[in-house]
């Protein structure tokens, strides 16, 4: 039997045992970068997202105000030789989906929004799903998580120089100010052209890889309208219009894949390809049926871009793994206050 | 029962689900705290190998009903025992728990749960805002609680070899006694 250790010996003991339990905590406490207050986290991001005073208990963090729709995805074919999912052989997918503005204000008038988006989630037989969530701009405002980190922060400072400052520490901010400028406003949904900005993988049946881009260009021809007459046909004249026409008819998408080109910028969403790339028509999207959010069929989905059926993959584009740590956060908070967001045909946001 | 160590097998189970575990507890607390593109590789390692630490922990634990453990040294103040016993039932508790509330969670929030080579697992909950979020919060203190506990449990089996030396931490830790002769109290 061994000695039993004396006094001082026994001390000496407690003491590597103490240090290497506060060693092991400071490595948790490390990695979970409570000693790092400069990591950019999904709260610091979703907590950006909303301004001071804005009522959002329940709601999404951004794209706040929506609407629901249901629709079918009708696959050409053509997509095969692209990616393997099944989503792009020949035949017809359920789709589900919300129309959206990008304002992290459940309330705001639907005239004051300059983005608008397009959360769309198609289901196949094989038990896979692919989400993706769009914008109607061209391109991105800026090329990194942290500079759009950078841009809520100063868009919500009282500092008059903040936004300059950033414009001349990321000048790719311009395009998409003079898209926002320049740009048409439409009075319909069903006349936006949608684009996933983001760049991902496909990966066809032998095992190739392409770089692509995505859009959805409607079938109804845009109609320009200024934003003085837009003002005019009241807050909700969005959702209001495509209940409308939905109801009249169903509405049409072309869903367009557009492969990069070798050194095309496939990690930057704010920049653009050049326009004589490959572009395949993959199918079409069909809304059929416009529902409210509160119970509506889109409420509790999360458009995480990141859910990919095999076939598809992340690119080096940063930001979709951004945004999916984001809106997971945000769908934790919001599926954490949904008392506060009755689920109600009817209820005002 | 009588032996005065754990089995190859009980020994391998530990120091393997020791090393799971660790990893995952680390790996939950880093991908909760970036949107780098780590984000996305982090949550891909997180589920499955939670998946195999539930599988791995009901293999453990039949393989703990069917061999037992080697008893506590007699001379172990009774407070050290219920704490050594209490500390036991916990970590298995959380170590089939987490994984469960985990896949739960994920079920409940209808994210597809998608382990190495596509594999989709089926969802064990229908889609539930507040089961999600009672989930959501389990998950994430349980960690904090599972990683403390983890350490206690260190600090006990250091305890054991460092100062009582009672033969305690041999039980799992030795890989073979000299001579096959196991300490005597």
């Amino acid at each position: 039997m061994p000695q039993r250790p004396t006094a001082s010996s026994v001390l000496g003991s407690l003491a590597v045992i103490a240090v290497i339990i506060a060693a092991a905590a400071f490595a948790f406490a490390y990695t979970a970068g409570w000693l790092s207050p400069h990591r950019l986290t999904p709260d610091k991001i979703v907590d950006a997202l909303t301004p001071p005073g804005v009522k959002v208990l329940g709601h999404r963090r951004n794209h706040a105000k929506g609407i629901c729709f249901t629709g079918v995805f009708e696959a050409n074919g053509a997509g095969s030789e692209l990616s393997s999912a099944q989503v792009f052989v020949k035949g017809q997918y359920p789709a589900v989906g919300r129309f959206n503005l990008a304002t992290p204000d459940p309330n705001a008038g639907d005239p004051t929004v300059r983005v608008r988006g397009l959360g769309l989630q198609i289901s196949t037989p094989d038990g896979q799903e692919w989400r993706t969530a769009m914008i109607d701009a061209p391109i991105f405002p800026v090329s990194t998580p942290r500079a759009f980190y950078q841009l809520l922060i100063a868009s919500g400072s009282k500092d008059p120089n903040a936004m300059k400052t950033l414009v001349g520490e990321h000048p790719e901010i311009g395009a998409f100010g003079a898209w926002a400028k320049s740009a048409p406003w439409t009075g319909s949904y069903a006349e936006e052209r949608f684009n996933s900005l983001n760049s991902f993988i496909f990966v066809d049946n032998s095992s190739a890889e392409h770089a692509v881009r995505w859009s959805l260009i409607p079938a109804a021809k845009p109609v320009s309208v200024p934003p003085d007459e837009l003002a005019k046909r009241g807050p909700d004249f969005l959702e209001k219009e495509i209940t409308d026409r939905v109801h009249d008819g169903p509405q049409r998408w072309t869903l367009a894949v557009t492969a990069a080109n070798p050194g095309d910028p496939t990690a930057d969403p704010s920049k653009a390809w050049p326009e004589d790339r490959k572009t395949v028509e993959v199918g079409t999207l069909t809304v059929q049926q416009i529902e409210a959010e509160a119970d509506g069929p889109c409420r509790d989905i999360n458009f995480d871009p990141t859910v990919l059926p095999t076939g598809m993959r992340t690119s080096d584009d940063p930001f979709p793994a951004a945004r999916s740590a984001a809106y997971a956060k945000s769908f934790d908070r919001r599926t954490a206050e949904a008392a506060d967001y009755p689920r109600t045909a009817g209820a005002t946001p | 029962m009588n032996a005065q160590r754990f089995t190859v097998l009980q020994r391998l189970l530990h120091w393997l689900m020791a090393i799971c575990i660790l990893a995952m507890l680390f790996i939950g607390v880093a991908m909760v705290s970036t949107v780098m593109p780590k984000y996305l590789t982090l949550v891909s390692i997180h589920k499955p190998l939670g998946i195999a630490i539930l599988v791995l922990a009901l293999v453990r634990l039949v393989v703990r009903l069917r061999y037992g453990a080697p008893s506590l040294p007699a001379d172990l103040p009774e407070p050290m025992k219920l704490a050594a016993q209490l500390s036991h039932y916990v970590l298995y508790l959380l170590m089939i728990g987490m994984p469960l509330i985990g896949w739960a969670m994920l079920s409940a929030a209808a994210y597809p749960v998608v382990l190495f080579g596509g594999v989709r697992l089926p969802a064990i909950l229908p889609q539930s805002d507040s089961l999600h979020a009672l989930l959501w919060n389990a998950h994430y203190y349980l960690a904090f609680a599972f990683f403390a506990v983890i350490l206690l449990h260190i600090a006990a089996a250091l305890f054991h070899a460092l100062v009582r030396r009672d033969g305690v931490f041999e039980a799992m830790a030795s890989v073979s006694l000299p001579g096959g002769a196991a300490p005597a109290e």
